[in-house]
């Protein structure tokens, strides 16, 4: 049986079991248990966006999510998701675009812009400013996130698997 | 001289991190962890003045997993750092001096444990009066902050006194005569507001003590070689027991140049035993890090009525907060750029630095530039108008020239400014369309505004190592703190000696191995650690060529290097021998290992002493200058006053590009924080206390923000002493964009703001004529 202070997540397809306490949030599991630093704690607050990573293919906060709270739901994080080709064709892009400077918001970024294309391949550049308007950056000015983004979808088959 | 190759200088190379930080792999300090590793966690003070009476640490102290307690007690009073003038203890020590001042620290085995400790250390305080403004820290009856200021270690004459931390002036020419000579003056009063820096990861450090005492620090960072200085300052150690390395850097605007949580964190190491790990939270991180200073700033500028600038005054007073830190440089810095890139005469600039009991203002991208920036551009407009000219026509007629000096008399080695206001206005349609439109509910206008800022300070060096492979190893002590510099190293070194990018590496900053570098700070590292690099590939093509010759049997003087790694008779490429072979033989059997050195101080004076009468000069050498000019299309709504930039154009002339991309990364992120700065950043105090230390309440550009129409134009000048013609980019292009923002908003309503940020209250209010203009023209 499954002690109190220890929660099971499903993370990038496998089952992994932590300590955690009832207030652990999902970032700090991640973080500190299962050593998945891809996620960033940027502001412990919901703001900035740099915590971000899938739950049920969706993105979410996890600075915000509790750890108990996500035991039923699959977790994706950027190091899951890296052999995935969406998540590929937007690395490929934000490389070639210059997309990133320090790179702390970029994972963050990456698993934003990849939920936006797997639910919408081709969006405009107002769609993707406002699908990533949760995740700050300080560095580039946006302008080539938002190039790389709409480079990567128009680099996407049609048919791609995400 | 072999022309330059194009393989490396003039390419987008993509970061050589790349890889690492797509893929989440890359490490910043919080993913660093240590074995047996302790959490530390900070006391900060409830109060902005008050006197440290006891501690009370029993409490904290027994709780179960607490290893270590430090307060101002483990310190002794003359270990003391500062950038300027030594007036700051690792943690408060006899006084604290503003709310959110490191009091205690605790190392425990959670992080949560040693929250919990620190909130459990009971001081007692006896509070004093808080003086929160410049102006009242400088009148006659204020509370002292600093009681032995006068004593304390300064590196340049400070003039200290009282609540006086710094004064600085510039005089050129003769000012009275300037006022004689001009035939109209415009002066007013101009006001900027405390911008945070929120790089998006906060601050933090890791340090470790071996068993013989010496201690390894890992620490968000803009120079592994000021984290060395400020923490052997600050506890008394001999700077060779204190080894510091980075991780990767979540960017630094300058907020991690001087120390943050650093010495703390070595204290609590050095009590503990163990490793001891401690990342600011956000509200810490806004709290007690540092931020860009306040400026108050009175200009006043003399014109002839053809539109000729004949004198100008500046003066300013600025806030410091609570300790000197970077702020005597931001002081007189911020005066030796206030009369912008224009032919003046007649020139004072005059300037004071309040301590206060507020946290710590410091260095933050443009460096005091942005705020005089500020005044002195939206000022040009005001004459222009005035004058009826066209406010590009106007510049353009003053700006400095080839030949011409800098304020203080230093020449300018290469100068694009006009190229840059020319480029603006063409790709703006200035000329061809009206400035100012109103739509149904809202107004438009373009704004215009110009900069400069330097390149070259204090010193650096590079080695240039080849590997018995014939493989390069590049390690110069710059740290990368996001921007590429890493990358635009690399790409010089593979440049200098013909090689592609993928033979070279570059060493992470190491205090144990890298040669000195002073700091990834004032747009230095291109243009400083690049020469270097040079320098040292240099020292290494001549001990290839050296060891060539006696393998070619030929003279040194009739060899070229090859590209790819190869060292061949000139004229005759098959007649070659690769970079391995002349390196086993260095390493093997004779001459030994082959290692290129360089480094320098920039030496160029700020001052001429026949030109300019200066008093208070933090910083006797500093130069190299680079130029800008931003252009704007703001829109402003009728109704609330909210302006929204919709286009922007930004030309900044950077020497060469050595990585276009990057430049280009540079210039749209510069833009973007100046875009906050002009619009909606602002950090508020009710009282002593900082009300707005969240992202939640202080807002920075998001994607919604920032313009989808943002273009970087490059405009290169050939620097003749810079490396392969380059200058510097981070810190120019956010200079003049409040000013731009601030022309077009002018421009659009028909009223001047003279205060930032241009919040909807504060420009509805100007359209409603509530906001005088308090400026003065006089005949």
């Amino acid at each position: 049986m499954t002690q109190p202070n220890s929660v099971t997540l499903n993370v990038n397809g496998k089952a992994l079991t932590a300590n955690a306490a009832a207030i652990d949030t999902l970032l700090t599991v991640l973080r500190d248990q299962f050593l998945l630093t891809g996620a960033k704690r940027g502001c412990n607050q919901g703001v900035c966006g740099a915590c971000t990573v899938l739950a049920d293919g969706r993105p979410v906060r996890s600075c915000l999510s509790l750890a108990f709270d996500c035991d039923d739901r699959r977790i994706d994080t950027i190091e899951g998701l890296n052999d995935r080709p969406i998540m590929q064709a937007l690395q490929r892009a934000f490389i070639a675009g210059g997309a990133f400077q320090c790179g702390f918001c970029t994972p963050a970024m990456l698993v934003a812009s990849f939920a936006l294309l797997q639910s919408n391949p081709h969006p405009s550049e107002a769609e993707i400013r406002r699908a990533l308007s949760g995740n700050y950056c300080r560095c580039t000015g946006y302008k080539k996130i938002v190039e790389a983004v709409f480079d990567a979808a128009a680099r996407l088959p049609a048919d791609t698997a995400a | 001289m072999n022309k330059p190759l194009s393989f490396a200088v003039g390419q987008s190379a993509p970061q050589i991190e790349a890889q690492e930080k797509v893929s989440g792999s890359a490490q910043y300090i919080a993913d660093l962890y240590r074995p047996n590793m302790l959490h530390g966690a900070l006391l900060q003070s409830p109060h902005a003045h008050a006197r440290i009476i006891g501690y009370d640490i029993a409490q904290a102290a027994a709780m179960p997993g607490v290893h270590a307690i430090v307060t101002g007690d483990d310190l002794q009073e003359h270990w003391r750092m500062g950038a300027f003038i030594k007036d700051e203890h690792a943690l408060a020590k006899g006084k604290v001096r503003y709310v959110g001042e490191p009091v205690a620290a605790v190392a425990a085995e959670t992080e949560a444990l040693a929250r919990a400790a620190a909130a459990a250390i009971e001081v007692t305080y006896e509070e004093l009066p808080a003086t929160l403004s410049p102006q009242e820290a400088l009148s006659l009856d204020a509370a002292v902050i600093h009681e032995h200021a006068a004593d304390y270690i300064k590196v340049f004459d400070a003039g200290t006194n009282a609540n006086l931390c710094s004064r600085t002036s510039f005089q050129e020419g003769d000012i009275q005569r300037g006022w004689r000579e001009s035939e109209l003056i415009f002066e007013a009063n101009y006001q900027t507001q405390p911008q945070a820096h929120v790089s998006l990861e906060p601050c933090g450090a890791i340090a470790e003590m071996d068993a013989n005492g010496r201690v390894s620090l890992w620490s968000a960072n803009q120079s592994v070689f000021r984290v060395q200085a400020n923490v052997a300052e600050s506890l008394g150690l001999p700077m060779s027991r204190l080894r510091c390395l980075t991780p990767k850097i979540g960017a630094g605007f300058g907020n991690k140049m001087e120390p943050h949580v650093q010495p703390i964190v070595v204290l609590l190491a050095m009590k503990a035993k163990r490793p001891v790990k401690l990342i600011l939270t956000r509200e810490q991180d806004f709290e007690m890090v540092r931020a860009r200073h306040p400026f108050q700033i009175r200009m006043k500028t003399g014109v002839k009525r053809d539109g000729t600038l004949v004198a100008r005054e500046v003066e300013v007073l600025l806030d410091g907060g609570a300790f000197g830190d970077d702020s005597p440089g931001v002081l007189g810095y911020s005066l030796l750029m206030s009369c912008g890139p224009y032919r003046i005469p007649h020139v004072h600039c005059h300037g004071r630095l309040a301590y206060t009991n507020k946290m710590r203002f410091g260095a933050f991208r443009g460096f005091g530039v942005p705020q005089v920036t500020f005044a002195g551009e939206t000022q040009m407009d005001e004459i222009a108008d005035a004058l009826g000219l066209d406010p590009i026509e106007f510049r353009l007629k003053n700006l400095k020239r080839e030949g011409d000096c800098w304020l203080g008399g230093q020449p300018i080695e290469s100068n694009g400014v006009s190229e840059c206001l020319e480029k603006v206005r063409a790709v703006s349609g200035w000329s061809s369309e009206p400035r100012t439109t109103r739509g149904g509910e809202s107004r438009r206008a373009l704004g215009v505004a110009c900069s400069a800022h330097i390149s070259g300070l204090l010193s650096t060096g590079a080695i240039v190592r080849l590997l018995e492979d014939g493989t390069i190893l590049l390690n110069t002590g710059s740290v990368d703190i996001g921007q590429g510099s890493n990358t635009i190293l690399t790409q010089i070194c593979a440049e200098a000696l013909r090689v592609p990018l993928e033979l070279i590496s570059i060493a992470s900053p190491d205090t144990d191995g890298s040669p000195y570098n002073w700091g990834t700070t004032a747009s230095r590292v291109t243009y400083m650690t690049g020469t270097s690099v040079i320098g040292a590939a240099a020292e290494v093509e001549r001990k290839i060529k050296d060891q060539a010759a006696e393998i070619l049997e030929c003279a040194p003087e009739d060899l070229e290097l090859v590209p790819g790694g190869l060292v061949a008779v000139k004229g005759i490429p098959q007649r070659n021998v690769s970079f391995a072979t002349v390196s086993g033989r260095a390493h093997w059997a004779a001459g030994g290992p082959i290692i290129g050195s360089h480094s320098w101080v920039f030496n160029q004076k700020t001052v001429d002493p026949k030109r300019a009468t200066v008093v208070g000069l933090p910083f006797p050498q500093i130069g190299a200058f680079v130029f800008n000019a931003t252009a704007v299309d703001v829109e402003v709504d009728d109704t609330t006053g909210k302006c929204k930039v919709l286009r922007a154009w930004s030309a900044c002339d950077v020497g060469r590009a050595i990585n276009p991309q990057m430049v280009e990364g540079q210039i749209e992120g510069a833009f973007v924080q100046g875009l906050g700065f002009a619009l909606f950043e602002e950090m508020v105090w009710n009282g002593a206390q900082l009300i707005n230390p969240t992202l939640m309440d202080y807002k920075i550009p998001t994607f919604m923000e920032a313009p989808s129409e943002l273009k970087a134009i490059i405009v290169e000048s050939h620097d003749p002493r810079g490396p392969y013609g380059a200058k510097s980019v981070g810190e120019i292009g956010i200079n003049s964009v409040a000013a731009a923002i601030t022309n077009a908003v002018n421009a659009a309503i028909g009223v001047r703001v003279r205060r930032l940020p241009l919040t909807p209250p504060r420009v509805l209010e100007a359209m409603l004529g509530s906001e005088t203009t308090a400026g003065t023209a006089q005949s």
